[in-house]
């Protein structure tokens, strides 16, 4: 049997039918075509899933599909402004917080939730306000590096890095 | 000649605007038109045999296109899995089927497999299948599996041994021993390690029926050494397959050699006409996912009082699991380089491989070299506590120095270069080594426990040469391929067979070229993961071989550019070929630098008239074939104090000096090594594969394997020496798997330097709270005991 589920997934509304046994993540990726919110295991421990539900951080795998009705989602997808990305992508990018990726939109939305509820945060709460999330690449240090670069942007402390452009001298 | 401006700067990522911003293609993320879902069933035994399967109620469920066992991919699936030569060629390799026919041997392994048109469908028809197994006797311990009248993992063996392989005889030792002044001995285990890439395996696969054409997307490391047994095992062409892989979520070793899903997911595409597609779940990731590690070390050390080094004998008894697959014996390399940064007049090593009830291990981040540091530089620190000098001198006295290189270390391999004592003593200087000692000794008084923990590492990486890799691998060389294209308007797009599973490769390679042919960096595209496009084959990535092999291609064929573009440049510029001058991306005739042409326009005229013999277009295709293995090394240092009343370890420093040669990009070089570095601080404290006695998986899920997160690991303090490889031209060596190579000796030699003045003088891996709580009760209560046996005395 299949219900009848109305969200709004990065401002834009949508209604489907799913099977209530289907998660959220799963309707996020193969529903709404989403594939930037990644699964990571099956316990709820890695936080790949991680995604905004009415504001607040929620691993999509906890959740079903359908008790996201009449909730506003907030994916990976729905951070950048066109192509200017989010201070919090734009300080993962220049602090090399990332490197396969895999677990990365899953930080940034922690991360999102952290800096809304905590935009200058400790060191040590940045290690705390991520701890639901696990990465295997980069021993977590330039993680918390980014996050601290984005809320020095975000907070206004700090102006956003320029990305190094990087041309040769001569050659062209 | 070429500028240098790219190579050695922080530039940022190219790949990241895609991966941060959530648009990357990872294999779960693509579909196809009509796709269908596989799942596969499992046996829960670790080893029994199959008295029957019946799947009547599964065929019929809502969805199920079929189910397939082991008969139904006869005919299809031709060719056994099995296990290259590799370090140990005489071994016993049972054969594989894909699917157990008839007994599997390890909690896992797949008995069969259905196809749904949805993955909830498939899902559901595979509970409904009933297999009638008849459970067998299982060996799960390592040790247990010596022993004899021990079960048996393979029926059909007459004991659980795979190989038994002397390297060195003990004879060659005995003049080392017989000399000694002072003889160290340990048992060092190396605890079995799920790799956890955060991207599980996922394979998806498409026939095309009347063009005889078979794709495969999948994340691996390797396509083309993927496409190679897929080909054979399905019984085509290669030219008939092609292999895809865009972004990878991780590997680590693990996506390395192919798995019996992946050659399941394509035939049975093949079978039914119909994409299917298969995506792991995290558990069966844990329970399938080639194993790191697994083995113990049975290691002893003949030294004299004033801690010159005699000889080493050492035993590695290694866990191959229910099977012998792909590079199993891979970490038999720990033996060769056991002697470390050190000179040693004899070694005399010998490895056992043994069958056990359990997932078939591989390589993982380091393979054999991380176990290799760990048992010498604990073995270091032993002797050193024996002999009461301080282990940094130890090692400075035994080092091998810099004069002395190329140095041919034990096993006939020979070192390209080397400064250890440089890295030693800058780690000491950063650290402040004297400073901390004065501390401890304080903090002793104090009645607390600091330690500090050297690790003076090397590692021999790059893989080839060919000469020496084709008898490991049956006649592959382990080289690496380049191609470069030019087009009309000057840009480049750049093919290469090394594929990067979260190496910043695009990144790093475009450097290269920028750098090499003088062209604006944003009009290089760097292209891998694709075995339809770019030279014929390639190796893949894995023991840091990507920049020492693969960047080195990619070097080569900039060279043939320059080489070809000369001769158009003496074309369009009207000059004899020897008069021109290449020179940051400039053509010029010799002493007129003001009139010069820059590649773009010299790529132009390539397509344009040329004189007679001088071909169109400005391309090349290269294939290196490193001359030796290249040789990084360095000095990590921990200072952790230990908590007597919990056992917990907390890392309060962690310095690393490491020289990885001539740096490309030093942000990628640093965070390959504090990931690195992370996962030796994993298997050093948290993580360990738990098995009960009858091979069941107690660390199936993050719930109960214990990954680090972010409260574990430590801020890290990180600098280079740089000696230049003089392997290869650009003077680069590997660094992806340096930290884990390094840092478990780091941390386990500074706990027991902290537990010292408790007469603990080793510690397993991982150093849990728990596991050190104990030890330290232990050792407390024995303290109690002397001192009341000596009370009693006086």
């Amino acid at each position: 049997m299949k219900h009848k589920v109305a969200t709004t997934i990065n401002g834009r509304g949508r209604e489907d039918e799913v099977e209530a046994r289907l998660l959220l993540v799963h309707y996020i990726r193969d529903v709404a075509g989403l594939t930037g919110t990644h699964v990571g295991c099956d316990t709820s421990q890695c936080g790949a899933c991680t995604v905004l539900v009415d504001g607040k951080a929620v691993k999509s795998c906890t959740m079903f599909a359908v008790q996201a009705e009449g909730r506003q989602i907030e994916t990976i997808e729905g951070l950048a402004d066109g192509d200017n990305l989010h201070p919090i992508q734009q300080a993962f990018w220049d602090e090399h917080g990332l490197q396969c990726g895999y677990c990365t939109p899953g930080f940034i939305m922690a991360a999102k939730y952290l800096l809304d509820t905590n935009p200058t945060p400790t060191e040590d709460e940045i290690r705390r306000g991520l701890e639901g999330n696990l990465c295997r690449c980069t021993g977590y240090v330039n993680i918390i590096k980014a996050v601290k670069t984005a809320s020095q942007v975000m907070s206004g402390q700090a102006r956003p890095a320029e990305t190094p452009v990087a041309t040769p001298a001569s050659g062209s | 000649m070429s500028v240098t401006q790219l190579v050695g700067a922080k530039i940022h990522r190219r790949e990241d605007p895609r991966l941060v911003s959530g648009h990357g293609r990872y294999t779960d993320d693509l579909t196809r038109s009509g796709l269908v879902h596989a799942v596969f069933v499992r046996s829960p035994y670790a080893h029994a045999r199959i008295k029957s399967i019946d799947v009547t109620d599964a065929t019929k469920a809502p969805g199920v296109v079929a189910v397939l066992t082991a008969r139904d991919f006869e005919g299809v699936i031709l060719g056994p899995m099995g296990a290259a030569p590799g370090l140990a060629p005489d071994k016993k390799v049972p054969e594989r089927f894909p699917l157990a026919k008839d007994e599997v041997h390890y909690q896992g392994d797949p008995v069969a497999m259905v196809v749904a048109e949805t993955k909830a469908q498939a899902a559901d028809a595979a509970q409904l299948i009933e297999v009638d197994y008849e459970q067998l006797p299982a060996v799960s311990d390592l040790e247990a599996a010596l022993q004899p009248g021990s079960a048996k993992a393979r029926s059909e063996l007459p004991d659980n041994v795979c190989w038994d392989l002397t390297l060195v005889p003990w004879d060659a030792t005995n003049d080392a021993f017989g000399k000694a002044e002072v003889v160290v001995k340990e048992r060092i285990y190396q605890q079995r390690l799920a790799p956890v890439p955060m991207e599980t395996r996922a394979v998806m696969a498409e026939w095309a029926r009347f063009d005889g054409q078979l794709t495969v997307w999948m994340s691996t490391q390797n396509p083309h050494l993927i496409r190679l047994p897929m080909a054979l095992t399905l019984g085509l062409g290669e030219h008939k397959v092609r292999v895809i892989s865009h972004d990878v979520g991780g590997g680590f070793g693990s996506k390395i050699d192919p798995y019996p899903e992946d050659f399941l997911v394509a035939a049975a595409a093949k079978k039914l006409d119909r994409p299917v597609k298969w995506n792991e779940t995290r558990t069966e990731s844990m329970q399938n996912a080639y194993a790191g590690r697994g083995q113990y070390y049975d290691v002893e050390v003949a030294a004299k009082k004033d801690g010159t080094l005699l000889g080493m004998r050492v035993t590695q008894t290694l866990d191959v699991g229910g099977y012998a697959m792909g590079f199993c014996t891979f970490m038999v390399i720990a033996l060769i380089v056991s002697g470390g940064a050190y000179k040693w007049p004899a070694i005399s090593a010998r490895s056992i491989g043994l069958f056990t009830n359990k997932v078939p291990t591989d390589a993982y981040r380091g393979a054999g070299r991380p176990e290799a540091t760990h048992l010498v530089e604990r073995m270091m620190d032993k002797l050193a506590a024996e002999i009461e000098m301080d282990p940094a001198e130890l090692r400075r006295k035994n080092f091998v120095q810099p004069g002395e290189f190329p140095f041919t270390q034990n096993f006939g391999f020979v070192i390209d270069s080397g400064d250890y004592d440089k890295a030693l003593t800058k780690a000491m200087e950063l650290a402040g080594y004297q400073d901390l000692r004065e501390r401890q000794a304080q903090l002793r008084s104090q009645g607390r426990y600091l330690g500090i923990g050297l690790s003076t590492w090397i590692e021999l990486c790059g893989f080839g040469p060919a000469a020496a890799m084709a008898p490991a691998t049956g006649g592959l060389g382990l080289t690496e391929s380049s191609q470069i294209r030019f087009h009309p308007t000057g840009s480049v797009n750049v093919y290469v067979g090394t594929h990067s599973h979260g190496q910043g490769h695009d990144t790093t390679f475009s450097q290269i070229v920028a750098d090499q042919l003088g062209v604006p960096y944003e009009s290089v595209e760097l292209h891998h993961g694709d075995t339809a496009e770019g030279p014929g084959f390639g190796f893949g990535t894995y023991g840091s071989r990507s920049l020492a092999v693969g960047g080195m291609a990619i070097y080569m064929s900039c060279q043939k550019i320059v080489e070809k573009a000369k001769k158009v440049a003496a074309h369009v510029l009207e000059a004899a070929e020897e008069d021109i001058v290449f020179d940051q991306g400039r053509f010029y005739v010799k002493g007129s630098p003001d009139k010069s042409k820059v590649m773009g326009e010299i790529a132009f005229a390539s397509f344009g008239p040329l004189p007679p013999g001088l071909e169109q277009g400005l391309e090349a295709t290269s294939y290196f074939d490193p001359p030796n293995l290249v040789w990084p090394f360095g000095t990590h240092l921990c200072v952790v104090e230990v908590d007597p009343d919990t056992g917990h370890v907390d890392i309060q420093k962690y310095v690393a000096v490491d020289d990885c040669g001539v740096i490309i990009n030093p942000m990628i070089v640093d965070g390959q090594l504090h990931g690195g570095v992370a996962q030796a601080i994993g298997q050093a404290l948290y993580e360990e594969m738990v098995y009960d006695d009858s091979g069941q998986l107690k660390s199936a899920t993050f719930l109960d394997y214990a990954m680090p997160s972010a409260n574990e690991i430590p801020e890290m303090v990180l600098d280079k020496t740089v000696t230049p490889s003089p392997t290869n031209a650009m003077g680069v060596k590997g660094i992806g798997e340096a930290g884990t190579i390094a840092a478990s000796a780091a941390i386990i030699n500074a706990i027991c330097d902290a537990l010292r003045p408790l007469g603990i003088d080793h510690v397993d891996m991982p150093a849990t709270p728990d596991r050190l709580w104990k030890q330290i009760q232990e050792a407390r209560s024995k303290a109690v005991s002397s001192d009341g046996s000596k009370g009693g005395a006086a």
